[in-house]
């Protein structure tokens, strides 16, 4: 219904300039807000032509209906004859108009209730959005800080938190994730079989490819996909579940009883989640071995078991325990990162979804920062 | 059953004392040069107009912001950089009923009252599940010991979250906004509770409110605060304000703005 006709914006309004510099504005039709309405600044060049006029008076004896557009329209109006000095007479216009413009101009406009659309100057960006990453750095170093108190506490038996809830945290990061594990490693490991098989293949080293899906799962890919399923599943859900909590004041309720918000919710969600990545990981390296025996028996015409017996001979403990020790870490720095996220989350519903978001971000990054240290390290070692 | 005749055993004495308080956040002060004391068993009231900064005294007072400038002692004791250890033994004897209520709502009704008891007493498992049932039937909550926070209503949510904050019988109460969202059945009933608490526990209560009704039903002593000049423009018992304060601010808050000329309402279009 709505009609951007230009003919239908002027056929609302007639200007009419009497003898004695009084500038009638004539309403016609129906002004109702599903309409284009003119807009003020049709009357401007009218207000503002010499000679000005000096007074304004409105006629609404053609008015058909009118809504707050009008009302908007009118208070426009208004605006534009105060800054100009000229008189707006309103007699014309219906009651109940004059009562909503008495209404929208009853309170004077907060000074400095409009907030500034400055923009700062190119260095004062830089400048504050390096001191706010500075911040930022402190408050991470002041939550990893405490979190190594807490866990000390923990050791010594003085950390508090309900057993329940660790045990709900290991059955929802762990029992839970099962599924989504066995998908991901199995296609993975299907995908790193094609890679390799498509080159194997050319010098008739088909048998290889149970090597490459082998090391390859256990050295990287296991902990990798669990690390980075884990962020998008579980490290959303400790920002989601701690952001909310901070919203409605649930974390305020555990410090002013007196009860660590970060050895309450922090330290069981961590504990599961460290405890349980290195278990996810041995899964998914067997599943992606599975999907690597998939392809070879499907596609390569190895046996299962030439292809099991060829895997066996490839990886080594070592290979295992660097993809476990991987895991374990990645856990770690997965669930610290929603949590620091969740209790950074600011105090609407919005923030809540932003804390999400960050915390994925953060961890996968983190993750991936990690993996690459731990290529260094194991060259440097030699393992 | 207006409360303002009974006053708790030790009348005068002063329970809560705030000092020069200025509070900020960053370089924005949002009050400053606040001063007061609240005695013991009083049922103070924090009153001023939405965002004035009410709640945010509240929580300067129970110590989740630290202020600019200025003190609060509790008695003899400095509240305000005070030893972490001290400060956390203080916030045992506090009981604090949050807007929302803030259970936590991973626990029934049963544990959220029950975690202070489990955490700050050797009671065992089963005496402390009786006594958070005696709590809950104290605020009218009998035979909802299972129930989780998001299976009743916002009122009931309220109430068990006084529940929880009087489950270690404490020395000072703290009500942010408790009728808002309810009511008026259920705010006069929690108004009830709270004089009900007051009388029984002894327990010195600070309520933040801009709920005339409870104000007026409940309160013996307040504070204003007012938005513009960002400070506090009047203190004392709020019949006497709305008596004999000259402070205009403070008297069209308590007189519901009923001097200011009253706008037209039908302004509704056909």
């Amino acid at each position: 219904m709505t009609d951007a006709n230009p003919n239908t914006q002027r056929e609302l309004l007639s200007l009419e300039r009497g003898a004695d510099s009084t500038l009638t504005i004539r309403l016609l039709g129906k002004w109702h807000l599903n309409r284009a309405l003119p807009a003020a600044g049709l009357v401007n060049s009218e207000l503002s032509a010499t000679p000005a006029p000096r007074r304004v008076a409105f006629d609404a004896s053609q008015l058909g209906g009118w809504d707050s557009g009008l009302v908007s329209f009118l208070e426009g109006v208004s605006e534009l004859c105060r800054t100009r000095g000229i008189a707006a007479d309103r007699s014309g216009l219906p009651a109940g108009v004059q009562r909503l413009l008495a209404l929208a101009e009853a309170v004077p406009e907060k000074q400095g209730a409009r907030s500034g659309e400055v923009r700062a100057p190119f260095f004062a960006r830089v400048g504050n959005a390096t001191i706010d990453y500075v911040r930022a750095a402190g408050e991470v170093m002041a939550f990893v800080g405490d979190l190594s108190r807490a866990t000390v506490g923990l050791v010594t038996g003085r950390a508090r938190f309900r057993r329940i809830d660790l045990l709900e945290n290991i059955q929802n990061c762990g029992a839970n994730a099962v599924g989504i594990v066995t998908l991901i490693s199995f296609l993975v490991g299907v995908i790193l079989a094609f890679m390799g098989a498509v080159q194997l293949q050319q010098f008739g080293a088909a048998i290889y490819v149970a090597d490459l899906v082998g090391i390859g799962m256990l050295r990287e890919m296991g902990a990798m996909m669990t690390a980075i399923i884990m962020s998008g599943r579980t490290g959303a859900a400790f920002a989601a579940q701690l952001g909310t909590m901070k919203v409605t004041q649930e974390t305020d309720a555990l410090t002013t009883m007196g009860i660590s918000p970060l050895e309450f919710l922090v330290l069981p969600r961590v504990i599961a989640l460290v405890l349980m990545m290195p278990l996810l990981c041995l899964y998914s390296d067997f599943m992606g071995i599975l999907g690597g025996a998939f392809v070879g028996v499907a596609m390569l015409g190895l046996s299962f078991t030439s292809y099991m017996r060829e895997t066996i001979h490839a990886i080594s403990l070592s290979n295992l325990f660097i993809g476990l020790v991987k895991a374990t870490v990645y856990g770690g720095l997965i669930a610290m990162a929603g949590c620091l996220r969740g209790f950074q989350c600011g105090n609407s519903s919005s923030a809540v979804g932003d804390a999400a978001t960050r915390a994925v971000v953060s961890s996968i990054v983190l993750v991936v920062i990690a993996c690459g240290v731990f290529a260094f390290l194991t060259n440097v070692l030699g393992i | 059953m207006a409360g303002d005749s009974i006053k708790a055993g030790a009348a005068a004495e002063p329970h809560i004392i705030v000092r020069n308080l200025t509070m900020a956040y960053g370089s924005f002060v949002v009050m400053r040069d606040l001063n007061f004391t609240v005695r013991k068993g009083d049922i103070f009231i924090i009153m001023g107009g939405s965002g004035c900064g009410k709640s945010t005294l509240l929580r300067h007072l129970i110590g989740l912001n630290e202020p600019a400038r200025g003190e609060i002692l509790y008695g003899d004791f400095n509240f305000t950089g005070a030893d972490p250890v001290q400060r956390e033994l203080l916030l045992r004897r506090f009981g604090i009923l949050y807007q929302g209520g803030a259970l936590w709502s991973s626990m029934t009704l049963a544990e959220n009252v029950g975690l202070p008891l489990g955490e700050f007493t050797d009671l065992t498992p089963a005496q402390i599940r009786e006594i958070a049932a005696l709590k809950l039937a104290f605020v009218g909550l009998k035979g909802f010991e299972d129930y989780y926070p998001s299976q009743i209503s916002g009122g009931m949510q309220k109430r068990a979250g006084l529940a929880r904050a009087i489950a270690l019988d404490p020395e000072v109460l703290f009500f942010d906004e408790p009728s808002a969202g309810l009511d008026p059945i259920s705010s006069r009933l929690l108004d009830d509770l709270i004089l009900e608490m007051r009388n029984s526990l002894g327990a010195t209560i600070v309520v933040v409110t801009h709920e005339l009704a409870s104000i007026f039903t409940i309160g013996n002593n307040s504070i204003f605060l007012d938005a513009d000049s960002r400070t506090m423009t009047a203190s004392g018992d709020p019949k006497e304000l709305l008596a004999h304060c000259t402070n205009p601010t403070v008297h069209r808050f308590l007189t519901r703005g009923a001097q200011e000329k009253e706008l037209g309402k039908d302004g509704q279009a056909s």
